[in-house]
């Protein structure tokens, strides 16, 4: 994989006090729009004091946009199965209902139900991660998560007695790994602590982070999340020499990106850049952090929180961004929206998969 | 007497059906005993190393349906070793052997081989019925030998065992010829399960009344199967999840209208709560219901569930329902006769999911109440007072403070006088779970007026062995005793050991009686096995008969020290 274009990033972040401070026994989790091809070198480079502050399940978003048209094919077949948004609006409290539809495990049927935000009319909103149904692994959306021994760090530690309480070891069993209990008291006890989320984009001087709880719905946090980015496309602008468009924000943006596509990948516990949707939508995508905060809380009653936000162009539909706010299993560690040209090896790879699965 | 010809006797007792009032039957004279024992079909082992095989299939020679049972109770929180004991196949084997017409099998905290219930599933032609609880030692291999060669099986009911999973072939060995099915219940598996196969199934299984499915089946099989099935009482959901917009999940809930039958549901392994409206046809007739394995249930969701079963008449759930989620059971569901309140959070501290004032709303609500396990952070004297004034007819009462030995948060006081107040209030307690911060007094108070107390279970509590002997002394049906933790020793233990032969069993661990003592009790008394459980001690066991026993289990046999304990048990 290509080296990053290091001059498009002024790779420092500004840190918001991690989670770690709100009481959440998490790992700071963060999306992260970042360099393409910024393995662990880009962000420990550039993000020193961020990577100090990171514990190990730090989530890192990046945007890489698709450059080339070699790629853009691959892409374009990658991003029909897409993390759709539907937006149920003004309906605060759910926000589970893309990700709902997005992993019926038996997926193949049920495209129906996801909706496309952007009402972009194009193939590219088209049926949401069939290979996510084709799998048929159903795996619980509050994703198994391993019974940590207890707490770790915040909170009077129980010394756990042996046989108490009196609970059936195949209740306790199966109850462990069907959500992660070892937060909770943390997090009850300090109240709903704070979920915010580091959010940075290529390109961009400086990240952001958001507090996600602060947003109601999908389409609250995805307007939020369009200002942020649109301020930082308008500083490229200028940097870019590229004529900004009037009218929605949106296409402005799109313009910059020069009629890219924003592919989502993820970093798992090896290492290694995975593009998502290789992986089957049940076993990527948990974040638990966000389950177990939200279980606390009735207006959220989520078990997944999968948002999509896409923006199109009127002129070019095919270009699309996509960002993808995930929920992330143990094992996936971080997770990365690559700009094409970095995931040039993936892209293949992600298209055979995706003609293997249809 | 009046001369009455043996088979008008029989056919009197045919209405007899409870092995308790069949016993006391063949106690009354010899005449009766053998009547009885000719004409008995259904035989409950309570304890598995009471009798042998061969000695059950002596004496009921019309024996069809046997049940056994394993394991003492504490295995299931993990104190007793997976090898102990309780092993199955000597059983079946003796079964086979002696040609017994065995119909149905029922076993709890047994170990059950896959080569038991293949020798099972080949030897009695008119196998009609596998109940397995909190078992253990098999996988699906086993389960695919008694779907394949159980030709007119009608119940396979798997509540809670560990299963080793080899996937979902096994489904697929039930043979086209079978149409039997009334019960099929394998919530417990945790793998993949062929969709195909469990569709077919349930479609030739006219008479199929109850299904539970586990975590591998998605709701869009739930509602093909409803489809065909639409004549179901009681149902165990697997996964449901979905996009509550989707057209799944509109066909779901319109299948579900026709549901009109259930009358018990559990499940919900995973869910995502927008799709519970698609329940709430249902919940309005339900007697039963089970969600305490959906932790992705709660708040608001949960209470808008419970308040369309008005017509609930047992109710498991989690504590995340919360003290005012359980004022909203009080309100609406006023049949209420069983309640069972788990952790969702056992580790947790300071989580005040639930607490005495959801109990107390309870039993103001619910007058039906009679069976509780409840499991909360923490209970006062003045609750439990108010609780037993509320509810008297408790015969079961189960409570479970998460810090097993906190007092009264207000009073600072034990628990003592809040459980009395309970079995001096409950004249028809059959089982008392004690916890919280509790003196000897508890005890006085117990043995006092827990006339009718079959099972009681004790932790962290009591003082001196004063505690222990109140309840031996007075506990006059007492059956099943087990303790742990608390300091009671072997004068304790010895004071009337005749009384260990009125009882199935005494387990205590982590008291204080030597091995002396057991032993002095094992030599005096034949017919009681005495098991010193020893797994991981380095010492040798007869080393120093001072030494305090960790564990120890016994129960009264007709049949003397049992062969197949692993090397850590000694029997004394």
């Amino acid at each position: 994989m290509s080296m990053p274009v290091e001059h498009d990033y002024i790779g420092f972040s500004l840190e918001v006090p991690s989670m770690e401070n709100s009481g959440l026994n998490l790992k700071a989790t963060e999306l992260r729009l970042g360099l393409p091809g910024s393995e662990s070198p880009e962000r420990e480079s550039s993000d020193d004091n961020n990577n100090k502050k990171k514990k190990g399940s730090a989530v890192v978003l990046s945007l890489k946009s698709l450059a080339g048209s070699g790629a853009k094919r691959g892409y374009s077949v990658a991003i029909d199965r897409k993390w759709v948004y539907s937006g149920n609006s003004g309906d605060g409290s759910d926000a589970v209902v893309p990700a709902a539809g997005l992993f019926s495990p038996t997926g193949a049927a049920n495209n129906n139900g996801s909706k496309c935000v952007s009402g972009s009319d194009s193939g590219l909103c088209g049926p949401v991660l069939k290979e996510g149904g084709a799998s048929q692994s159903p795996k619980p959306v509050v994703v198994a998560q391993e019974q940590k021994p207890h707490t770790h760090g915040s909170g009077p530690s129980k010394t756990q007695v042996v046989g108490w309480p009196p609970i059936r070891s195949f209740r306790k069993n199966t109850m462990s790994s069907h959500s992660a209990k070892n937060d909770d008291d943390s997090e009850a006890k300090l109240g709903l602590g704070c979920l915010y989320v580091k959010v940075s984009m290529d390109g961009a001087p400086y990240l952001r982070k958001v507090d996600l709880k602060t947003y109601g719905s999908y389409m609250e946090l995805s307007s939020a999340l369009e200002k942020m980015f649109t301020c930082f496309t308008l500083g490229k602008c200028g940097s870019d020499n590229v004529p900004s468009r009037d009218g929605s924000s949106e296409s402005r943006l799109m313009d910059l990106i020069h009629g890219s596509e924003y592919v989502l990948t993820y970093e798992d516990k090896d290492g290694d850049w995975m593009l998502v949707g290789d992986v089957p939508w049940e076993t990527t995508i948990l974040w638990k952090g966000i389950t177990k905060i939200l279980q606390k809380e009735d207006r959220k009653q989520l078990t997944l929180l999968g948002f999509v936000y896409e923006l199109t162009s009127p002129t070019r539909q095919s270009h699309q961004i996509a960002i993808l706010l995930l929920m992330f299993t143990n094992s996936c560690k971080r997770l990365r929206i690559m700009k094409s040209s970095e995931a040039i090896g993936l892209a293949p790879r992600a298209m055979e998969k995706c003609r293997n699965r249809n | 007497m009046n001369y009455c010809p043996d088979e008008v006797m029989e056919h009197v007792f045919d209405f007899i059906t409870s092995h308790k009032d069949r016993n006391a039957v063949s106690l009354v004279c010899k005449s009766w005993y053998q009547i009885e024992r000719s004409s008995r079909q259904k035989v409950f082992i309570g304890n598995c190393y009471a009798i042998s095989p061969e000695r059950v299939i002596e004496r009921f020679p019309e024996l069809k349906s046997l049940t056994l049972k394993g394991k003492p109770h504490f295995a299931d929180f993990n104190l007793v070793p997976h090898d102990w004991g309780g092993f199955v196949y000597p059983w079946i084997e003796a079964l086979a052997n002696h040609r017994v017409g065995l119909e149905e099998l029922r076993l709890k905290r047994m170990v059950v081989s896959d080569e038991s219930l293949e020798l099972l599933s080949k030897s009695f032609v008119n196998f009609k019925s596998l109940v397995l609880v909190s078992c253990e030692g098999f996988t699906t291999d086993g389960l695919a030998a008694i779907a394949a060669n159980c030709r007119y099986l009608r119940e396979l009911d798997l509540q809670e065992n560990e299963v080793e999973d080899h996937k979902g072939h096994w489904i697929s060995c039930f043979p086209e010829s079978c149409t039997s099915l009334v019960s099929l219940n394998f919530a417990c598996l945790k793998g993949e399960i062929n969709l195909t196969a469990l569709e077919r199934l349930v479609a030739r299984s006219p008479n199929l009344k109850s299904l539970r499915l586990n975590r591998a089946v998605p709701l869009e099989a739930l509602q093909r199967i409803l489809m065909r099935a639409p004549q179901l009482v009681d149902l165990g959901t697997g996964s449901f999840l979905h996009d509550p917009a989707s057209e799944a999940y509109s066909k779901l809930k319109a299948t579900l209208l026709k549901c009109n039958s259930i009358r018990t549901l559990s499940g919900f392994l995973e869910v995502s709560p927008r799709c519970l409206p698609a329940i709430y046809t249902v919940c309005q007739n339900l007697t039963s219901l089970n969600l305490s394995y959906a932790p992705g249930i709660h708040g608001n969701d949960m209470i808008k569930l419970i308040q369309h079963c008005r017509k609930l008449e047992r109710l498991w759930i989690l504590d995340c329902i919360g003290d005012k989620g359980l004022g909203v059971v009080a309100s609406t569901c006023k049949e209420l006769q069983e309640l069972r309140v788990f952790p969702s959070d056992p580790y947790g501290v300071g989580n005040a999911a639930v607490t005495e004032e959801g109990l107390v709303a309870i039993s103001a609500g619910c007058p039906k109440l009679h069976s509780l396990l409840y499991f909360c952070q923490q209970m006062t004297n003045a609750a439990l007072i108010t609780v037993a004034k509320n509810c008297s007819n408790f015969t079961r009462f189960r409570l479970c403070i998460l810090d097993p030995t906190k007092p009264d948060p207000v009073t600072l006081q034990p628990l003592d006088e809040g459980f009395g107040a309970i079995v001096q209030s409950c004249k028809r307690l059959r089982r008392l779970s004690l916890s919280g911060l509790l003196t000897d007094q508890v005890f006085l108070y117990i043995g006092m007026y827990a006339e009718q107390l079959e099972m009681l279970s004790i932790a962290f509590a009591g003082d001196s062995d004063k505690g222990m002997l109140y309840v031996l002394n007075g506990c006059k049906n007492l059956r099943k005793l087990e303790i742990r933790d608390s300091p009671f020793g072997n004068k304790a233990l010895s004071d009337d050991v005749g009384k260990y032969e009125t009882m199935r069993s005494l387990w205590m661990s982590s008291c204080e009686v030597t091995l002396e003592g057991c032993k002095a009790l094992a030599k005096n008394m034949p017919r009681l096995n005495v098991e010193i459980i020893n797994e991981d001690d380095e010492v040798a066991p007869s080393s120093d008969d001072r030494q305090i026993v960790g564990k120890m289990y016994l129960y009264r046999t007709l049949v003397g020290p049992r062969k197949d304990a692993p090397w850590y048990v000694e029997i004394l």
